[in-house]
C-alpha cells in the first residue's frame, strides 16, 4: 500500500481496500517511524473503531466526503477528552473539554483521526526544536529539521503516517514545514476557517490549514473546514466556493507576479534556479508572468515580531497555574506561584516572546512599537492589494533555504526568525498562501509559495495543481 | 469643610447589566446558583476558546447612552486589560479603552438648595465582570467564576462634582436611570451598582487640578458621601499641614470610617491595553439607534412631569413617587383600579403611598414588590373610602389589618364591623345625647365660639367608635346647634 498516494487516487478503491486497512497501515507506519517523534498522542484503538464505522457508512452509501481519509491533528487544536499539550510542559496531560470547530466538521465528513502531532511550543518556532517533548525529525533526512511550528503534522504526511494533517500558520508554520518536508501546505485567508478551539498564539494572524500529498487533498480538507462559524467572530460569512472544480490545472492567461523584493541576494542559488524552472513551466503553459513590487517588504519581520508577540503575551496569560496545567510545587504566595509556574512551565522561546510582547505593549512604549507596527501592517497589506490590481497571484520561494540541520540555528533566534521571511507577509496581510514542493538540485525538496487575493484560495490551488503536474 | 479649598470629584460607576446571558458566552447570569455552576469553556478561559459578543449588551449600553445625552459611537472596539488575578481566568478583562460605545453626555442634577448642577459624562463603556475570590471559607482561597463574563457598563463622569452631596445626587440619578431603563437592578449593597471616586482638592478659584486619589469599595450611597467627606478632609489636612497629596488608590473601610491605601502610583498596574483581536468592531448605525430609542421607557423626569400634569399631583408628591420606577409603577397600578378616576382619588392614592406604604417598606425592610398591600388592595380600600363605606380614619385601621390578613379590604371591613354609619337617625340619637350633656359647650358655640364645633364632632365620633360618616355628622350637628 502506498501511503503517500494522494487521497484522490485511492478513494475510488475504498470499497476493496477499506478505511480500516488504511488506518492500520498508517498506525503500523507510525510505529516504524517512531524516531521521527512526529506524534504526541496516537489514537490506536479508537482510530480503528472509527475507521470501521466509516467503512460501514461507506458500504451503506452514506459516507461523507472525507471517508477514507486518515488525518493527524496538530496538538494545538482541542479535541474533547484528548490531551492538548501545545508542545508545552505547562499543558502536559491537559485534557480538552470540547472539540474545535474544525474537528467537529472533519468528523462530520467522516475523516478518521489518528493522533495529535508534535510542534514547537505554542506554535512558536521554525524548526520544531522548541517542543517540550523533543524535536521532530525530517523524514527525508533525520539529521535535519522538518520546519515548524507544525513540524509533526508535516513530517506525518511526508512519511505516510497520515493521509493529511492539520497545522496552524501564524507566520509560516504550515508553509515552511511543508516546503522543508516536500509536501503541500495551505494557509487559508484569515477568517476563512474558524479558529474556535485553536489555542491562540497570535489571534489576528493564526489560521488553521491542511497538509497533503496533493493540492487536491488539501482542497478537499479546506472544503470541509472552511466557512463561517458563529463561535468565531472573525470568521467570514462569505460563501465557500467549490475548490475542486476550479482546479483544472489550466493556467492559460493567469497573471502571476514575481515580487522583486523577494529575489534578493539572500536567496540560495539552488532555490533561485528551482523557481526559475517552475516559472518557465508556468509560462510554457500559458501563464503571464511579470515582476511586481511590494515596497514595504523590509519591515515584514520586525512588524510581525512586534504584533505577534504582543498578542501572544496576552493570549498566554491564562496559563497561570490557577485552574489547569502546570503549577509549581514551591510557592509561598500568589506572586511566587505565578512567577514560578510560568518560569518553570514555559520554554525559552515562549518566554522570550512573552517578554518581547509585554515590552511592546507597556506604557510609554506602546506608540513606538505596537501602534507603529499596526500602521506598517496596513502599509504591507496595501502593498499586496496594489499588486493584486495587476496580477492574480504571486509566486515566491517559501523559504530562503532547504531543510537545515538540527541545532544549526538554535543559538541564533534572529537567524531562526529569518526562516519565515517569505511567509510572514501573508499573515500580516491576511491573504492565503500555499507551498508546493519542487525537486531541487540536491536531494532536499524546495518549496514554491503561491500567494493569492483574500478569499481566493481557488486560484492558488489551481496554480499549485499546475505546478504539481496536473493537466499536463 | 474648609472654605478656602474646593474638592474636584469624578465618579466611575459600574452597573451590572440584567441581560439573560453573559457578555461573551451563552452562560446564564442568574444570581445565587452554586459556585462555578454558571460556566462554560469560554468564560472559564479554557485554551482555544473565543468570545462572541452578546448583542443585548450593546443595546443596554446604548439605552444608557441615550438616557444620559451621550453620542453613540458608530464604531467602537473592545480592548484587553491585562493583569493577573485568580478570579480573572483569561489573564485579561475584555473592556473598551480608547473607543468606547458612548461618549460626551451630561446629566442635570437637582441639589437640596433647589439649584441644578450640570455634570458631564465623559464616556460609557462595556466590559465584562471578573469572578470572586473567597478567602474565608477554606484555608486556601476559593474562586467562584459565576460572575465572570457578566456584562457591566462603566459610566465615567467629568471631574465636575464639587461636593459629597453633588456626588450623592448624581449617583441617585444614575441609579434611577438604570432601574427605569431596566438594565440594572441598581443595588449598591449587593454590588450590582458600584462606585469609585477620583478626588482632588485645589484652592478656590484655581483652575489647575491637584493630585488626585482614587477611593474604592464604597458600597452604599451613605458610604459614598462619608468616604468623600473623609477623603476631602484628609487631603485638606495634608495641605494645611504643609504636606502633599500622594497619588494612590484607597479602600474605604465602612466599619472604621476610614480610607486605607491599597496601592501607590509606583505599584499601579500597567494594564497594557490593546485592541482585542478576537472581536470585531461594534458597528452601530442610525437605524439601530432609532430602534433602541423607540423602546426607551418614560424616564424619571418625564414621568414626574406627567404625574403633575396628568394626575394634578403637587411637585413634592410627584418627585417622591417617581424617585423609583417600582414606586411609580405601584402608584399607577393602584390609580388604574380606582372606581372614580378624579383628582381627589389620585391625591388620596398618592397620600396613602407616600405615608403608609413607604413607612411599611421602611419598617419591614421590604421592596415595593414584596409589599403585602398590593396596588389592587390599596385601590380597593381607597374605593371604600370614596364610596363612603368607611372613613379615612377607619382606612388606617383597615390598612393595618391588611398586613395581618390577606383578606380583601371589603371583607376586612365587614369582618371587623367597620362599616361607616350613614344612618341619620342613629347619628341623630347620639348627637342629641351629646348636646344634652354638654350644655356649657353648646352655650359657648351659640355665643360665637365656632372652634368648639370640633369638640362635638370628636365626641360623636368617639361615641360611634369612629364609624360615623363625618359628613353626615357635620350636617346634623350644624342643624341641631343653631
Amino acid at each position: 500500500m502506498n501511503l503517500q498516494e494522494p487521497f484522490d487516487s485511492y478513494r475510488p478503491r475504498l470499497a476493496s481496500e477499506s478505511c480500516e486497512s488504511r488506518t492500520r497501515a498508517h498506525l503500523e507506519e507510525i510505529r516504524k517511524r517512531q524516531s521521527l517523534n512526529a506524534f504526541l498522542s496516537v489514537f490506536d484503538d479508537e482510530a480503528i473503531i472509527e475507521a470501521k464505522r466509516v467503512d460501514e457508512r461507506f458500504a451503506r452509501g452514506i459516507a461523507g466526503p472525507l471517508a477514507g481519509m486518515v488525518i493527524a491533528v496538530k496538538d494545538v487544536l482541542n479535541m474533547k477528552n484528548k490531551e492538548t499539550t501545545c508542545g508545552s510542559k505547562i499543558l502536559r496531560s491537559y485534557h480538552s473539554l470540547y472539540d474545535a470547530t474544525v474537528i467537529e466538521r472533519l468528523r462530520a465528513a467522516d475523516a478518521v483521526f489518528i493522533g495529535k502531532t508534535n510542534m514547537d511550543e505554542f506554535a512558536m518556532g521554525s524548526s520544531n526544536e522548541n517542543s517540550a517533548f523533543g524535536p521532530v525529525k525530517n523524514p527525508r533526512d533525520e539529521s535535519r529539521v522538518p520546519g515548524g511550528s507544525s513540524g509533526g503534522s508535516a513530517a506525518a504526511v511526508a512519511a505516510g503516517l497520515a493521509t493529511t494533517s492539520l497545522g496552524t500558520d501564524t507566520g509560516g508554520s504550515i508553509r515552511q514545514p511543508a516546503a522543508l518536508c516536500g509536501i503541500i501546505g495551505l494557509k487559508p485567508t484569515y477568517g476563512r476557517v474558524s479558529r474556535y478551539g485553536l489555542v491562540a498564539f497570535a489571534s489576528s494572524f493564526d489560521q488553521i490549514g491542511p497538509f497533503g500529498n496533493s493540492p487536491r487533498d488539501v482542497a478537499r480538507v479546506l472544503q470541509v473546514i472552511a466557512g463561517h462559524d458563529p463561535k468565531d467572530s472573525t470568521s467570514s460569512t462569505l460563501p465557500v466556493p467549490d475548490y475542486l472544480s476550479a482546479m483544472t490545472g489550466d493556467v492559460t492567461g493567469v497573471k502571476i507576479g514575481l515580487p522583486k523584493e523577494y529575489y534578493s541576494s539572500a536567496l540560495s542559488d539552488e532555490i533561485r534556479s528551482t523557481i526559475d524552472r517552475a516559472v518557465q513551466m508556468l509560462r510554457d503553459r500559458g501563464a503571464i508572468v511579470s515582476e511586481v513590487s511590494l515596497p514595504h517588504t523590509e519591515y515584514t519581520i520586525a512588524t510581525y515580531y512586534i504584533l505577534a508577540t504582543a498578542e501572544a503575551s496576552s493570549n498566554l496569560a491564562r496559563f497561570d497555574g490557577v485552574r489547569y496545567g502546570y503549577r509549581t510545587e514551591h510557592a509561598a504566595d500568589l506572586a511566587a506561584m505565578y512567577t514560578k509556574s510560568r518560569s518553570e512551565g514555559f520554554g525559552a522561546e515562549v518566554k522570550r516572546r512573552i517578554m518581547l510582547g509585554t515590552y511592546v505593549l507597556s506604557a510609554g512604549y506602546y506608540d513606538a512599537y505596537y501602534a507603529k507596527a499596526q500602521k506598517v501592517r496596513r502599509l504591507i497589506q496595501h502593498d499586496f492589494f496594489k499588486a493584486f490590481e495587476h496580477v492574480d497571484c504571486l509566486l515566491t520561494p517559501t523559504t530562503p533555504s532547504t531543510a537545515f540541520r538540527m541545532g544549526e540555528k538554535m543559538d541564533d533566534p534572529l537567524q531562526m526568525y529569518l526562516s519565515d521571511i517569505y511567509t510572514v507577509s501573508a499573515n500580516l496581510a491576511g491573504i492565503p498562501g500555499i507551498s508546493v514542493p519542487a525537486a531541487g538540485d540536491e536531494k532536499l525538496p524546495v518549496g514554491i509559495q503561491i500567494l493569492g487575493r483574500q478569499f481566493d484560495e481557488a486560484t492558488i490551488l489551481n496554480v499549485a495543481e499546475a505546478l504539481s503536474g496536473g493537466n499536463q | 469643610m474648609n472654605s478656602t479649598f474646593e474638592p474636584v470629584i469624578g465618579l466611575e460607576v459600574h452597573a451590572q447589566l440584567l441581560t439573560k446571558s453573559k457578555a461573551f458566552c451563552g452562560c446564564t447570569t442568574q444570581f445565587g446558583n452554586d459556585p462555578n455552576a454558571n460556566t462554560c469553556p469560554v468564560c472559564l478561559g479554557m485554551p482555544g476558546v473565543l468570545p462572541v459578543l452578546n448583542k443585548s449588551v450593546v443595546e443596554f449600553a446604548i439605552k444608557m447612552g441615550l438616557a444620559t445625552n451621550c453620542t453613540i459611537a458608530p464604531k467602537s472596539i473592545f480592548a484587553r486589560k491585562n493583569y493577573f488575578y485568580p478570579d480573572l481566568p483569561k489573564g485579561y478583562q475584555i473592556s473598551q479603552y480608547d473607543q468606547p460605545i458612548c461618549k460626551d453626555g451630561w446629566l442635570d442634577v437637582e441639589l437640596k438648595d433647589g439649584s441644578v448642577k450640570h455634570i458631564g459624562i465623559t464616556r460609557i463603556h462595556i466590559e465584562e465582570d471578573a469572578g470572586k475570590s473567597i478567602h474565608d471559607q477554606d484555608p486556601d482561597t476559593l474562586v467562584d467564576v459565576n460572575r465572570c463574563g457578566v456584562p457591566l457598563i462603566e459610566i465615567v463622569s467629568e471631574p465636575d462634582i464639587r461636593s459629597p452631596h453633588e456626588a450623592h445626587q448624581y449617583l441617585s440619578i444614575i441609579k434611577q436611570l438604570v432601574t427605569y431603563l431596566g438594565i440594572c437592578d441598581g443595588n449598591m449593597e449587593e454590588g450590582s451598582l458600584r462606585c469609585d471616586a477620583n478626588i482632588s482638592i485645589r484652592p478656590k478659584g484655581r483652575e489647575q487640578f491637584g493630585t488626585k486619589t482614587e477611593v474604592k469599595n464604597m458600597n452604599s450611597f451613605r458610604n459614598v458621601e462619608r468616604a468623600l467627606e473623609y477623603e476631602i478632609n484628609r487631603q485638606i489636612g495634608l495641605l494645611e499641614d504643609g504636606g502633599t497629596v500622594v497619588q494612590e488608590t484607597l479602600l474605604w473601610d465602612a466599619d472604621k470610617n476610614i480610607a486605607l491605601p491599597m496601592r501607590s502610583k509606583e505599584e499601579a498596574h500597567d494594564y497594557r491595553y490593546f485592541p482585542d483581536p478576537d472581536l470585531v468592531p461594534v458597528l452601530v448605525d442610525q437605524k439601530w439607534i432609532s430602534e433602541i430609542a423607540a423602546t426607551l421607557p418614560e424616564l424619571p423626569e418625564a414621568r414626574r412631569n406627567r404625574f403633575i400634569g396628568g394626575y394634578h399631583l403637587p411637585l413634592y408628591d410627584a418627585t417622591i413617587l417617581t424617585q423609583e420606577k417600582s414606586l411609580a409603577d405601584y402608584f399607577e397600578k393602584a390609580v388604574a383600579l380606582l372606581a372614580q378616576k378624579n383628582d381627589e382619588g389620585y391625591k388620596s392614592v398618592s397620600n396613602w403611598t407616600m405615608t403608609e406604604v413607604l413607612r411599611l417598606m421602611n419598617d419591614l425592610h421590604v421592596s415595593i414588590d414584596q409589599c403585602v398591600v398590593t396596588p389592587d388592595r390599596l385601590a380597593a380600600m381607597v374605593n371604600l373610602i370614596s364610596e363612603g363605606v368607611i372613613s379615612g380614619k377607619i382606612g388606617k385601621e383597615v390598612f393595618a389589618e391588611m398586613l395581618k390578613s390577606l383578606d380583601e379590604p371589603k371583607v376586612i371591613v365587614e369582618r371587623l364591623g367597620l362599616v361607616q354609619v350613614s344612618d341619620t337617625s342613629a347619628i341623630e340619637k347620639i348627637v342629641d345625647e351629646i348636646i344634652a350633656r354638654s350644655q356649657a359647650q353648646v352655650a359657648q358655640y351659640r355665643a360665637g365660639k365656632m372652634q368648639i364645633f370640633g369638640y362635638f364632632v370628636g365626641e360623636t365620633m368617639k361615641a360611634m367608635k369612629g364609624k360615623a360618616n363625618p359628613k353626615i355628622v357635620n350636617e346634623i350637628l350644624k342643624s341641631k346647634l343653631v
